[in-house]
This record gives structure tokens, C-alpha cells and sequence, in this order.
């Protein structure tokens, strides 16, 4: 078990999983950058040859650009979680702002830290839920779950959104289903935690198909690629009970051993409940209109919305403006910039996952034999 | 619609033959099945070089370019920013100056270095080299900027085109009647009945380290690697850094077809020639990695003419690796050779009816 992370939990638990296992080798602060055949690269350079190989890699925060996101008091909602996590009092006043159910424990977890709710901003309407019942009906559970987070659920704002800030005075904006704003007004945080949405982290597998991003699986959690699997986030965002029953399948196909039939069900409802989330929290062309031309899109290389050029392309637009050239490599603002302009996204194939020195790629061994 | 030529490609040889037919009058329509720069030109540095040329038919051609660029490509983050090629063993010091004296004998500005000057120069070169040879005609630019300045006014159409037969052309969308047609796919020229090969390339990219490395820097091995014919990999250290302060790190050859999985030998190869060079790089992450192939002609010369199997069908292609760099000269001689004018070079050297070329 190859981790990034000090200790097993990923994003979810950071560190609170008791995870130990006869059999299992659990590699901690261990990234690996690529996969070529059969051969796992890991820095080090180490290497690792596999059978069958599963991408558990998880997602990152989509955010959505508006004036004043790149400055001081903006950061991811995931990024927010993380520092609470780790009993990190960020600021007095805060907002919470994007679309989707991962706002609550965000905002939840803010809240016991002792911050200053201001608000809770979602930008999707809650009546889209009213579309989904054959989701929601089959994970009655999931309604329990938000009873958890009732403490917030009075600050919790549908159809807005965070749409501008200098400094902290912060501009909520109420909007409409295409998430254009229709009146606004002015809010004072110190910290505004965004996440529009996310984003899956498959550099590890540039060829495998997808669909929004997201992998393609058969029904026993197979990529395109033969012996390569893929369980959790970046197959689709369906929360941690999904993402747990469709590792449990994957480690057992790839063990060449039958999937629980228990798993298989979780799995089936758990999909309905993720594609009605996508469906209910899909993001709308309107936020496009809450940037100005000088807007940043993407942070790494300073490109403002005006810079974003006439391409046909993503590669063309990458080389003539710069935009996710930089160290996160479009991570973040690709999806954004494509967007912008109309240009197909073409998932952004990134060949080496994690950023690597020269001097391990030269310590690499002749062959990955 | 009836252009009196159709342009296939637009990529930067494309763009450059289309830009100098319009120059002379002629209406030209470019086609390209997924717009400017989509293929070769964009996965290249962007190099203007006379440094890796011997004297001789391409060297010509470089050279007639190279008095081009600086007006086409103003908008094209134009950079004469000269290149550095040096020795890394004792037994290379003195094939590098007599390669540089030819070149100084055919009218490059080929200035032989001490160590001591080179490391004056760019100051974390490894000091171990043993000859330096600093070419200031050596320049870059950004290329996907030349080829849409270079298409600037033309119409380009998305589409993929099946058959020519010099008077017209079968796209996915119909077909188009012309007056000529000019193949211009780079290593894709091959459908059009040309013997052009792809020939795989490798670029690392750094995080930025901007001001540390100030010219193109590469090792005169790099000239051996590219005039072989071998289809194994073969690397020679090559690095430059971009306006953006990142550091490209080069170079690959690899005759595998259009296979483009990313091997860990070749990076592994690459970054070592890299550290040889310049040994600060050891700890400066890479970022990103791209590749891309090259139109690989057997006899290491572009094709540019007229076909004389099938009249009306003129081939611009086979610049392997240096298609940017002679773009401008390409795109004038064939314009001046389908308009009947006096070729800026002599064409004959890179006509289409050559053993290794005609298939």
C-alpha cells in the first residue's frame, strides 16, 4: 500500500484510520509518479512490480475563479478541512461557499473550532434534489448523515454564492439556476473556503478512459487498462461509504477473488446516490460572468481572464497564454480556463504525477526489470 | 469555393507555405484536423539554430530563414538568445572546432571558447568541458505564436483529409476543388505518398529557475545523435530555459512508429546528459514531461516540390526536428517554385524524385 500521507486515513480520516494488516506493506510518505507496464515508480527512485495495480489517488477541490479568489483569506473548503482537522484555528469570521454536501462538514468542522459562521453559500437549488427520489430513497442513510450537521444548517443559503472579495468585505450574491447572479450584497469574513465541485487525481494512468474526468470501471472496479483498477474518488464522488465498498471489490478482483455480494449492493446504490449528486450539483455556465477581464484563472502563471487568447485547442491555449504551465500544471484552473473559452477539455494528460528532481530520474535503474 | 492552393497542415511548415503563397497573391485555404500547432510544431522548443547544421543544402536553408524570422516571428516571443555547444571529453574538443571552423568557412558565427570563457558565459556549466564553441545566430520562439502569426488573414478549415490528386482533395467534410495542393503533414506526409517517418522526441520540463541558464547549452554529441539512422534511443544532453524561467530539457530520438507511452529510459537518459551539463539540475524538480514526433526523412533532408508523379501535389515536409527553424526559407521556396520565380536557394537538393523518398 503505496501512501502519500504520514499515516493511513487519505483526506477523509488524515491519520485517524487504525489501519494495520498481516500482509499488507504499508509504504508511508511514499508518492508514486509513474506507471509504465507493470512497474510502479516511486520516489526514491524506488520501483515496484504488480499483478494488478489499484488507483486509490482520491480528488482535489474544483474552484471557481470570481475577483479576489487569489488573495489572502481564500482556500479550498477541502483545505479548510484539513488544517480543522489538525485543530488549526483559522480565522474569527468565515464563510463556506460552492456547491455540493461537502460544505457541511467543512462549515461543521469550523464551527467546533470556535470560528464565526457567516454563512453557509450553496450555489445549486435544493428543489434538484426533488428530482432524485430513486436516489435519495435508496440511501436513506445519506438523510441521517445531514441530521449531523444541523448546527450549520441554519446558516446554509441556497442559490448563492460567493461571487467577489477585497480584502473582508466579501460579495454574496443570490443567483439563478444558471448561476448568474440576480442581486447581491456585502458580507464581512477574514475567510472564505471555496469548493465548486471536484476534480479527480488520475495522472497515474493518462490512457485509462473516462468520462468528465472521471475513470471508467467495469463491474468489478477494472480501468481500461487490464490489471488496473481504481476504487474511491476517482472514479466518481459519492462519499466514503461508496468509496469504501468499491475498494473492498477492487482488492478483491484484483486478488482474482469474488467481490462480497454486500459490497456489489453498496456499490449499485451508492452509484445512483453519485450520479444524482452530480446531476443536482453540476456546475452552471453563470459563473462565469462573476469575473472582470483582469480576473485570475490561473495563480501559478498570473493569466487574467483577457489574457485567455483565440485557440482551438488546449495545448494551443497553454502555449500562447500561459495558463496551466505552472507548478500545479492546470490542476487547478484547466477545467476553468476550458471552460471560459469554449475549448474541448481534453482531460489534461500529465505523464509524471508528481513533480520529481532531475537527480532521481538520472538514479533510475537501466531497466524496469 | 476554389482556392487556387490547399495547404494540408497547419502546423508551422504549413503556416509558413501558406503565408508566402498569399504573399505572391495566390488565395490559399489551409486545412488541419485539429488547428495550428496541434502536432510536431508545438511539442519541439521552438529552436532557430545554424549550430547543428554542416555546410550544405540545410545549412543553406537554415540560413535563409534565420534572415526571416526576426520579421515574421516579432510577435512570437522572438529570442536570439545564441547557443553554447560544447565537449564533454577530451576526444570531442577537437571534432567541435573543426565542425565550427567548416561552419565559420560557410558564413556562421562560430566563436570558439575557452572553458573559462564558456563558464563566464553561463556561469553553472559543468567546468570539466573541454571546448566551447558559442553560435550567436542561435535563436528561439515560441511557436504556436509564429504559426498563427504566420496564418494571420488565411482561412483555416477543421478537417481531415483522405486523398489528393493534385487538383482537389477528399476531406471529411466533401470535397474541395483547387489549383494545387501542397502536403505539408509533417511525419503524417506518408498518406500522401511521401517516405517520412515519425521519429519520437522527449522534453522534461523544470519547475522555474529563472536567469540560471541564459543560452541553449548543448553537448556536440547532439550533431552525431541526429544524423544517425539508427531506430534505437539515442539522447544527447540538450537544455534551455523559456522566458517563463523553466528549464527544457532535451533530447530523444526514437524510431517506434506513433507509439507516445512516456519510457523511464528515456527520461532517465535525458536527465542524466542533463546533470552532465549543468550539475546544479540534480535537485530541481521536473514537472512535466511531452513529446512528439518528428517527420524523419531517410536521407536526414526536407522534401520540398512539386511531385512528379502526380502533378499539381507539392510536399513540404521531412524537417525532422529543425522544422521551425526552417519554416520561413521552406514556405518561400516552394511558393517561389509553384509561382515559377527564382528560388531564394537551389531547390534541387530537396526535390521530391530522391531513391529514399518516393514510395
Amino acid at each position: 500500500m503505496v501512501d502519500s500521507e504520514p499515516e493511513a486515513g487519505g483526506q477523509f480520516l488524515r491519520g485517524r484510520a487504525k489501519f494495520e494488516h498481516r500482509g499488507v506493506t504499508h509504504l508511508k510518505n511514499t508518492e508514486a509518479w509513474l506507471v509504465e507496464d507493470r512497474t510502479l515508480h516511486l520516489r526514491g527512485p524506488k520501483q515496484l512490480h504488480f499483478d494488478a495495480l489499484v488507483i486509490a489517488t482520491g480528488a482535489y477541490d474544483r474552484p471557481l475563479p470570481f475577483p479576489g479568489w487569489d488573495g489572502p483569506g481564500v482556500i479550498t473548503a477541502g483545505a479548510a478541512q484539513a488544517l480543522a482537522k489538525q485543530g488549526v484555528t483559522l480565522a474569527e469570521r468565515v464563510i463556506v461557499a460552492g456547491t455540493g454536501p461537502f460544505l457541511l462538514p467543512v462549515a461543521t468542522a469550523l464551527l467546533d473550532l470556535g470560528a464565526t459562521l457567516v454563512g453557509v453559500y450553496e450555489a445549486s437549488s435544493p428543489t434538484r434534489w426533488l428530482r432524485e427520489s430513486k436516489a435519495v430513497l435508496a440511501n436513506r442513510h445519506k438523510i441521517a448523515e445531514l441530521a449531523s450537521y444541523r448546527k450549520v444548517l441554519s446558516h446554509l443559503e441556497t442559490r448563492t454564492a460567493v461571487i467577489a472579495k477585497h480584502g473582508d468585505r466579501v460579495t454574496v450574491a443570490k443567483l439563478d439556476r444558471h448561476w448568474r447572479p440576480v442581486s447581491h450584497r456585502t458580507e464581512h469574513a477574514d475567510l472564505v473556503c471555496i469548493g465548486h465541485g471536484f476534480l479527480p487525481r488520475t495522472d497515474l494512468v493518462p490512457n485509462a478512459k473516462r468520462t468528465n474526468d472521471f475513470l471508467d470501471v467495469d463491474e468489478r472496479q477494472q480501468t481500461s487498462i487490464p490489471g488496473v483498477y481504481a476504487a474511491g474518488e476517482v472514479t466518481g464522488i459519492g462519499g466514503a461509504d461508496l468509496a469504501e465498498a468499491e475498494g473492498i471489490i477492487a482488492g478483491a478482483a484484483a486478488a482474482h477473488q469474488e467481490p462480497p455480494a454486500r459490497a456489489l449492493e453498496a456499490v449499485r446504490k451508492g452509484r445512483l446516490f453519485a450520479q444524482a449528486l452530480a446531476r443536482a450539483h453540476a456546475i452552471q455556465p453563470g459563473w462565469q460572468t462573476w469575473l472582470n477581464p483582469d480576473t485570475t484563472v490561473c495563480r501559478c502563471e498570473k493569466v487574467s481572464l483577457q489574457d485567455l487568447s483565440d485557440a482551438t485547442s488546449m495545448r494551443e491555449l497553454k502555449l500562447t497564454s500561459r495558463v496551466a504551465m505552472g507548478r500545479c500544471q492546470g490542476r487547478i484552473c484547466a477545467r476553468n480556463a476550458a471552460e471560459l473559452t469554449g475549448i474541448p477539455f481534453d482531460g489534461q494528460r500529465r505523464v509524471i504525477a508528481v513533480p520529481i528532481p532531475l537527480g532521481e530520474l538520472a538514479a533510475l535503474p537501466e531497466e524496469p526489470s | 469555393m476554389h482556392p487556387d492552393v490547399v495547404v494540408v497542415g497547419a502546423g508551422i511548415i504549413g503556416a509558413a507555405c501558406a503565408q508566402a503563397l498569399k504573399a505572391r497573391g495566390l488565395d490559399v485555404l489551409v486545412l488541419d484536423r485539429h488547428g495550428p500547432a496541434s502536432g510536431t510544431s508545438s511539442a519541439g522548443e521552438g529552436n532557430v539554430l545554424v549550430s547543428d547544421k554542416e555546410p550544405g543544402p540545410e545549412l543553406d536553408l537554415a540560413l535563409a530563414s534565420r534572415e526571416l524570422w526576426p520579421d515574421l516571428g516579432a510577435d512570437a516571443e522572438w529570442e536570439e538568445k545564441g547557443g553554447l555547444v560544447v565537449a564533454t571529453t577530451p576526444e570531442a574538443a577537437e571534432p567541435l572546432k573543426a565542425f565550427a571552423a567548416a561552419q565559420r568557412a560557410a558564413g556562421i558565427d562560430a566563436c570558439e571558447l575557452t572553458p573559462q570563457e564558456a563558464l563566464s558565459h553561463e556561469p553553472h556549466l559543468n567546468p570539466d568541458i573541454t571546448a566551447a564553441v558559442h553560435y550567436l545566430q542561435d535563436a528561439q520562439l515560441n511557436p504556436v505564436k509564429a504559426t498563427k502569426a504566420l496564418l494571420r488573414g488565411i482561412r483555416i478549415i477543421n478537417a481531415e483529409v483522405s486523398t489528393t490528386d493534385g487538383r482537389s482533395v477528399t476531406t471529411s467534410d466533401g470535397v474541395i476543388s483547387c489549383g494545387a495542393v501542397v502536403n505539408a503533414t509533417g511525419p503524417w506526409a506518408r498518406n500522401f505518398g511521401v517516405n517520412v517517418l515519425p521519429r519520437r522526441g522527449v522534453v522534461l520540463v523544470t519547475t522555474p529557475i529563472p536567469g540560471t541558464i541564459r543560452h541553449k547549452v548543448y553537448d556536440a554529441d547532439y550533431v552525431g545523435a541526429v544524423a544517425s539512422g539508427d531506430a534505437d534511443l539515442q539522447t544527447s544532453g540538450v537544455v534551455e530555459s523559456t522566458q517563463a524561467g523553466t528549464v527544457l530539457i532535451g533530447s530523444s530520438r526514437q524510431r517506434k512508429g506513433f507509439d507516445d507511452t512516456i519510457e523511464s529510459k528515456v527520461l532517465k537518459a535525458l536527465a542524466r546528459k542533463a546533470i552532465a551539463l549543468f550539475p546544479m539540475l540534480t535537485d530541481v524538480p521536473v514537472m512535466r514531461a511531452y513529446g512528439g514526433f518528428r517527420p524523419y526523412a531517410p536521407d536526414h533532408l526536407p522534401i520540398i516540390g512539386e511531385d512528379p508523379r502526380t502533378p499539381g501535389l507539392w510536399h513540404a515536409t521531412g524537417h525532422e526536428g529543425a522544422g521551425v527553424g526552417l519554416a520561413p526559407a521552406t514556405g518561400r521556396l516552394l511558393a517561389e517554385l509553384l509561382t515559377g520565380a527564382t528560388p531564394l536557394v537551389d531547390p534541387h537538393p530537396f526535390r521530391v524524385d530522391r531513391p529514399e523518398v518516393m514510395v
